[in-house]
């Protein structure tokens, strides 16, 4: 049986280890799924949660939706939040855990309050992007409680290159010298660089 | 007024804003009568052969007939699934972006009626994460679609289920192949599966399944609503319809243009995406994504835009996004860009993807830094011939494929590049004399 993750489950000609499908980390002991009075899980949260596993035939569809749920209620995939999530959602924190540490957008260390995604692939980079990187962190100037800059990869805008996702939103072709302006917007919890949203950009072809 | 070359049909009306809502979709563009007809007329294998004459071929990457997909899915009362692939991560490919944003009632209406052709009674849009604000814009319009009875029980009174659920990725570029896309839909790591099983045998949930791409999604109400050969009436023999092209890099005019497959891609990238900027020339481009093998200018410019031209040149139109080189771009550095994205995204599942990818990168590392061999060339070439065909899916390939391809094209440059200190000292030598200046014009 590989110790990779889900080998077995997706080859009906191996034979199905439980334990993988429901993510044990090898020589970790047999984990419990918490129960739900042990965990304090805000309503809301399990509320939320319960809703996103309704939309699927299996319930652990829902376990990107409810990780997201939980970096949206505690800013990152706290051990604690996990374990509610898992509690909830009748799977180990484990099995929670190594879905979170797969995907680059779920944390599981804390992380910033903006998040500010730079994409340095191959576009961004021919215009300036990882320059514009540096901008950034330059301009975070470390303050990591309230900023989380890093690189990307190609975020599916290269049509704004150099460009970045600042709270979920796209903005670009961005000059260096931006950079400052945006994190003073984001402190002041202004509207940031309106004039470069995605959003608000036409259609290339209608010049 | 878009410029002649192009050909709308999924961006028609879409420089209006109103188009995002059903309002708009059904005034505009008379959204969703293609749905009613064919749920209140049409049998299931009426709706399939109109796609399988159609002729329409994936937008996602790898160029499959649709409707002969759709076609592969076993008859019986088993649930059966559709899934949308809008993970769209390929460096260079932001069309989904786009037609998501700016006209998401075309994607639903499309998934409606293939799930028609596919008897699914369950659909799911994967879009990647990081695409919160078209999630978003797709999250409303399923509602306003659910409300209208489009979606939902007993659709139009037809005795006909279809459920939609928008499901955000979490920002893993392997998703986007179609077995990973599975596993993390049904909440795993984005793993690859082996096939076979292909998944419209078994595929989600261990049921049969069909998964497309969004554009190839979006042009199945205007094939049902106007016909097989209508669309045939569109681009060449074995590349019918339009194609929505993404084409970024070195280019004054960024963007998504859709024009008729077959199209010169001169005309493409000079009179729709502007040519260079001014003062330079372009050296190189790919055709399809970061995946496609490189094509040099000479190469490549007066090849027809479509499957077929590219294929025979020994690359492809995969997803049909155009990154352009242009004369500042160092070729090594760019391999080395390319390289470092699909070692980053390489799931480790499988060795030769995982390890390659790995030797790869430190190779060319070396080489910009000015420490390799010239025989080291020769190893990393011979590297990318061991990863092609060797993996279980084809994350291992798209990285060789292009790195490979500019090994052996533009090998000089590569040899320059390992004796050249000047190069040695930026990390950031990303182009060669002021990287400033481009995209300054723009
Ligand atoms: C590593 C990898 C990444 C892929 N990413 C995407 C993607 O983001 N979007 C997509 O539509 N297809 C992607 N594909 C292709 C899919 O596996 C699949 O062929 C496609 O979704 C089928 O849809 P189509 O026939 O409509 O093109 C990817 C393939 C591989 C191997
Ligand atoms: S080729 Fe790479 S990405 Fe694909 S399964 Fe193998 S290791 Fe994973
Ligand atoms: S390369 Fe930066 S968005 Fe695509």
């Amino acid at each position: 049986m590989s110790p990779v993750d889900g080998a077995g489950i997706s080859n009906p000609n191996l034979p199905v280890d439980p334990a993988v499908s429901e993510g044990r980390i090898p020589g970790r002991a047999e984990e419990e799924i918490p129960e739900l009075h042990e965990v304090g899980c805000p309503p809301e949260l399990q509320e939320r949660i319960e809703t996103l596993m309704g939309r699927y035939p299996d319930r652990r569809s829902a376990s990107i939706p409810a990780l997201w749920a939980v970096q949206e209620r505690y800013g990152w995939c706290t051990p604690e939040g996990i374990r509610q999530a898992a509690a909830v959602m009748r799977v180990t924190p484990a099995y929670l855990e190594s879905v979170a540490s797969f995907y680059d957008l779920l944390h599981t260390q804390p992380v910033g309050t903006h998040r500010i995604e730079v994409c340095t692939n191959i576009s961004c980079w021919m215009r300036g992007g990882d320059r514009l990187l540096d901008a950034f962190e330059a301009a975070a100037d470390g303050d990591d409680e309230n900023f989380y800059v890093t690189g990307f990869e190609c975020l599916g805008a290269c049509d704004i290159a150099p460009m970045a996702s600042i709270d979920q939103r796209y903005y670009g072709p961005l000059e260096a010298a931006e950079t400052g302006v945006a994190i003073e917007q984001l402190r002041a919890g202004d509207e940031v660089l309106p004039e470069k949203a995605l959003a608000r950009r036409g259609l290339a072809g209608d010049g | 007024m878009p410029h002649r070359l192009e050909k709308r049909v999924l961006l028609e009306h879409a420089s209006e804003p109103a188009l995002r809502t059903l309002d708009g979709y059904r005034r505009l563009a008379g959204g969703y009568a293609t749905l009613e007809r064919s749920y209140k007329e049409m049998e299931q294998d009426e709706v399939l052969k109109e796609l399988e004459d159609s002729g329409l071929r994936g937008r996602g990457g790898a160029g499959f007939a649709m409707g002969k997909k759709a076609s592969f899915l076993p008859r019986g009362d088993m649930p059966k699934y559709l899934c949308c692939n809008a993970d769209e991560s390929e460096p260079g490919a932001f069309k989904d972006r786009e037609l998501m944003q700016r006209n998401p009632h075309q994607l639903i209406e499309g998934i409606a009626i293939a799930a028609l052709a596919a008897d699914a009674g369950h659909a799911f849009i994967f879009i990647r994460g990081e695409y919160d604000e078209q999630a978003d814009i797709l999250d409303q319009a399923v509602a306003e679609a659910y409300e209208a009875g489009y979606l939902g029980t007993n659709i139009l009174g037809c005795h006909r289920d279809l459920e939609l659920v928008v499901h955000r990725g979490a920002g893993a570029y392997i998703c986007g192949e179609e077995t990973a896309l599975l596993d993390a839909l049904e909440g795993k790591r984005g793993n690859p599966r082996l096939k076979p099983p292909f998944p419209a045998v078994q595929g989600l949930y261990g049921g049969p399944t069909l998964i497309n791409n969004v554009e190839t999604l979006s042009n199945v109400p205007h094939i049902v609503r106007r016909g097989a050969e209508w669309f045939r009436g569109f681009g060449t023999e074995q590349s019918p319809g339009t194609k929505v092209v993404s084409i970024s890099g070195g280019v004054k005019r960024p963007g998504n243009y859709e024009v008729e497959l077959g199209i010169p891609t001169r005309e493409l990238v000079y009179e729709l995406a502007g040519g260079p900027e001014d003062g330079h020339e372009i050296k190189a481009f790919f055709p399809g994504g970061s995946s496609s093998p490189v094509l040099t200018a000479e190469e490549g410019l007066d090849l027809p835009y479509s499957f077929e031209a590219m294929a025979e040149a020994g690359s492809m139109l995969g997803s049909g996004s155009i990154i352009v080189c242009d004369d500042r771009v160092s070729i090594p550095h760019l391999a080395l860009r390319t390289a470092r994205f699909y070692h980053h995204e390489s799931c480790g599942k499988c060795v030769p993807c995982r390890e390659g990818t790995n030797w790869t990168v430190k190779m060319l590392e070396r080489m910009v830094r000015g420490e390799a061999t010239p025989m080291d060339l020769d190893v990393v070439s011979s590297v990318q011939q061991n990863i092609i065909g060797h993996c279980l899916c084809v994350l291992g390939d798209s990285m060789a494929m292009p790195v490979g391809a500019m090994v052996r094209k533009f090998r000089e440059e590569f040899e320059q590049v390992m004796e050249d200190p000047d190069l040695v000292l930026d990390p950031h030598a990303v182009v060669r004399g002021a990287p400033e200046t481009l995209g300054a014009s723009t």
